[in-house]
C-alpha cells in the first residue's frame, strides 16, 4: 500500500502553489508522516506560521492552524503555547521568517525553552518575494539582490539556536526523507524548545541564479554537501569545508518554559 | 530484490519537476509530454525514494 496522506490533508487544497521540484512538498510529506507516526490527535495539534512560501504549509494540513504575519510564527506559537499548554505546538518558517525579520523571535523562543517544535526551512533565499539574499545566502552565491554575488557573512541556523538556548537541535535535508521523518519525531517528542533546520531547494529563486536550476541536481547537491555528525566529528577543518552537519547536533534537558513560570507565579 | 506491482502516477498532480525520473537508483521512469512515467517496471526495486521525494503526491509505488 502507498502511504495515505489525505488524512492530514484539507480536502480540495491540492495541488499546493509551490513550484515544480520546489523542496517544500517532500517536507509536507516528512512532516504528515511523523505527526501520523506519533499517533497525535489532529485535534491537539497547532502549526503556526508566518509569510513566505515555507509558511503556505499550514494552510494544506488539517489541523488547528495560523498563518499570521512575517516573522511572527514564533510569537504567535507562544501565545499558543502560554495559554493552553496542552495542545501540540509546531511553529514554522522561511529562513527569512525565522532569522531576519523574525530573528527576535527566534532567538528568545530559544532562549525561554518554550515546549514549541519549530521548523525553519532553509533555502537560502526570499524564495516568495523573488530571490532577494537572506541571512542564510552562502557568501558570493547570486541573489536578485547580489547580481555580484552576496558580500554578507552566512548566519549558521542550527549554531544560531544553540547558542541562543534551544534545547533540541537538528539538521536535515530534502534528500534525506526519511531520516528527515525520524528526526521530525524526535523534535515533536522532546520537551522544551526543539529546532530542525530543514535545507530545502528553491529551484525558482536560488536555483536559476546559482546555476542549479534542475531541482534533481539541488537534492543531490544537498547528498554531497551533508554529513553526518558522527562522521563530521572526526573530520578536520579542510575535510569541513563547504560542508555541513546533519543529524542531532544538540539535545540537553533544562526547565520548561511555561512549567517553569506556573511554579514561579504559584500556579503548579 | 523487493519488486513492484504497479507505480501509479497521477498526470493530473505531476509538475513535471523530474525529480523521480533523476534520481531513481535503476532508471525505471522517463519523462513524456512534459510529465513522469514507467519506463520499464520490472527494473523497479521497489525503493520508494520516488514516492518519498515527489513533491506533489504525484506517483504511488504498490510493492509485490
Ligand atoms: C512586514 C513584511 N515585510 C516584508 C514582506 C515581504 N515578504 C514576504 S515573504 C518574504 C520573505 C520570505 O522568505 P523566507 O522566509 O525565506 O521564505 P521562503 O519564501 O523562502 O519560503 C518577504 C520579505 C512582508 N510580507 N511583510
Ligand atoms: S519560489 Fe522557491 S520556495 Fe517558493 S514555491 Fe517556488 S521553488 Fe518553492
Ligand atoms: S517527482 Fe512527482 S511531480 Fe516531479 S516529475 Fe516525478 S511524479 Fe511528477
Ligand atoms: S521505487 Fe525506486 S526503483 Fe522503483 S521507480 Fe521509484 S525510485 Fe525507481
Ligand atoms: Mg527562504
Amino acid at each position: 500500500m502507498a502511504y495515505d496522506y489525505s488524512k492530514y490533508l484539507r480536502a480540495g487544497k491540492i495541488p499546493h502553489i509551490w513550484c515544480p521540484g520546489c523542496g517544500y512538498g517532500i517536507i509536507m510529506k516528512s512532516m504528515i508522516r511523523a505527526i501520523d507516526g506519533l499517533g497525535w490527535d489532529k485535534n491537539e495539534v497547532v502549526m503556526t506560521s508566518g509569510i513566505g512560501c515555507a509558511s503556505r504549509l499550514p494552510g494544506y494540513i488539517d489541523a488547528n492552524t495560523l498563518h499570521t504575519t512575517h516573522g511572527r510564527s514564533l510569537a504567535f506559537a507562544t501565545g499558543v503555547k502560554v495559554a493552553n499548554p496542552k495542545l501540540k505546538v509546531i511553529a514554522m518558517g522561511g529562513d527569512g521568517d525565522m532569522t531576519a525579520i523574525g530573528g527576535n523571535h527566534f532567538i528568545h523562543a530559544c532562549r525561554r525553552n518554550i515546549d514549541i517544535t519549530c521548523f525553519v526551512f532553509n533555502n537560502y533565499i526570499y524564495g516568495m518575494t523573488g530571490g532577494q539574499y537572506s541571512p542564510t545566502t552562502p557568501k558570493g552565491s547570486r541573489a536578485t539582490t547580489a547580481p555580484y554575488g552576496n558580500s554578507d557573512n552566512q548566519f549558521d541556523i542550527a549554531q544560531l539556536a544553540m547558542g541562543a538556548g534551544a534545547t533540541f537541535v537538528a539538521r536535515t535535508t530534502t534528500y534525506h526523507a526519511v531520516p528527515m521523518e525520524k528526526l521530525m519525531k524526535q523534535a515533536l517528542e522532546h520537551k522544551g524548545f526543539s529546532v530542525v533546520e530543514i535545507i530545502a531547494g528553491c529551484p525558482t529563486g536560488y536555483g536559476r541564479k546559482n546555476k542549479l536550476a534542475s531541482p534533481a541536481g539541488m537534492i543531490e547537491w544537498q547528498k554531497d554537501h551533508s554529513v553526518a555528525i558522527a562522521q563530521w566529528e572526526k573530520m578536520s577543518d579542510e575535510e569541513k569545508a563547504g560542508k555541513f552537519p546533519i543529524g542531532v547536533l544538540h539535545e540537553v534537558n533544562k526547565p520548561e518554559y511555561v512549567e517553569a513560570y506556573d511554579a514561579n507565579v504559584g500556579l503548579s | 530484490m523487493a519488486k513492484a506491482e504497479k507505480i501509479e502516477i497521477y498526470a493530473n498532480l505531476c509538475k513535471g519537476c523530474e525529480i523521480c525520473v533523476e534520481l531513481c537508483p535503476v532508471d525505471a521512469l522517463e519523462m513524456k509530454d512534459f510529465k513522469a512515467a514507467v519506463k520499464d517496471l520490472d527494473k523497479c526495486i521497489a525503493c520508494m525514494q520516488c514516492e518519498l521525494r515527489c513533491p506533489d503526491f504525484a506517483i504511488e509505488v504498490y510493492k509485490k
